[in-house]
């Protein structure tokens, strides 16, 4: 049996960030199969043009470039289903209800005061609570939020490639970072670990 | 005294406002609106840099992540985080 011949360097870079690819299409897909789908996706076109690649400073950056292309063709695919499930469980609370208004709709107490942001956004702990935050977020709250946050596409984009209408994007999206204020509140800025 | 205020948001409604402008453009009356609750307001106006500095964060996220120390997942970072709140929240003595 002949052996398996070995791995180019370019494979073996390529193998070895793998790993790294997973984490953002897990995060963006909240679905195995198809953060799966969408790294392989990427693997397969930068193995296919080595050539492609030539010349850029960093191999990571190209990739996720690929990365994030092979994303937004899944979640075209997949449409509907995308912003679909768990719509239930995501709507059955609208954190704006879990701040404190009076009956007049004023502020109950003041919002807590973050202090000098410049500080949180150096921090490396900082950006990992935030990351955890988006994480928590329910499924299809968190794949919209994502698709504006690190897709960064515009919201007239996200409507088109759903079929979703703005309201109830817009709505998905409020609550979304309503839940990550609250989530970095309570995690960061009032000083307790994300379990 | 005026029975009908069109540009009088209460908080309530300034929060929404501030949450929406971060992925739509606000017609110029919710502008107007939002600029007067702002200028009269003690919480509102923190509220908003609250948002802000989510935002900024996210961006300060997207960068971080492409770094080249950013391998690791967050995920070992998290029990380092309280430590290090507790340290800069620690008294100077």
């Amino acid at each position: 049996m002949p052996a398996a011949p070995p791995l180019t360097d370019f494979e073996a870079q390529l193998v070895a960030l793998r790993p790294y690819l997973m984490r953002f299409a897990r995060l963006q897909l909240r679905n195995e199969t198809w953060a799966e789908d969408a790294v392989s996706e990427t693997l397969l076109a930068a193995l296919a043009r080595p050539q492609a690649f030539a010349g850029r400073a960093q191999l990571k950056t190209w990739l996720v470039g690929i990365l994030k292309h092979k994303i937004i063709d899944g979640l075209r695919q997949r449409g509907r289903e995308v912003c679909s499930d768990g719509v239930s469980r995501d709507d059955d609370e609208d954190p704006l209800s879990s701040m404190a208004f009076k009956a007049d709709g004023h502020f109950a107490e003041l919002p807590a005061d973050w202090g000098d942001p410049e500080q949180d956004l150096d921090n490396r702990q900082f950006l990992a609570v935030l990351e955890a935050c988006a994480e928590r977020l329910p499924p299809a709250q968190g794949r919209l939020f994502l698709m504006r946050e690190w897709l960064e596409l515009s919201s007239e984009d996200i409507c088109k490639e759903l079929d979703l209408t703005p309201t109830n994007l817009y709505v998905q999206l409020h609550r979304a970072r309503l839940r990550l204020r609250a989530c970095l509140e309570i995690h960061w800025f009032a000083g307790k670990p994300v379990t | 005294m005026m029975p009908y205020m069109p540009l009088k948001r209460t908080c309530r409604e300034v929060t929404a406002l501030v949450i929406a402008r971060e992925d739509r453009a606000l017609p110029w009356r919710e502008r107007l609106a939002l600029r007067l609750h702002m200028a009269m307001c003690a919480a509102c106006p923190r509220f908003e840099r609250q948002v802000l500095t989510m935002r900024r964060a996210m961006g300060a996220w997207r960068n971080y992540t492409l770094e080249a120390d950013a391998d690791e997942p967050p995920a070992q970072d998290r029990a380092d985080a309280r430590d290090a709140r507790d340290a800069r929240d620690a008294p100077t003595r």
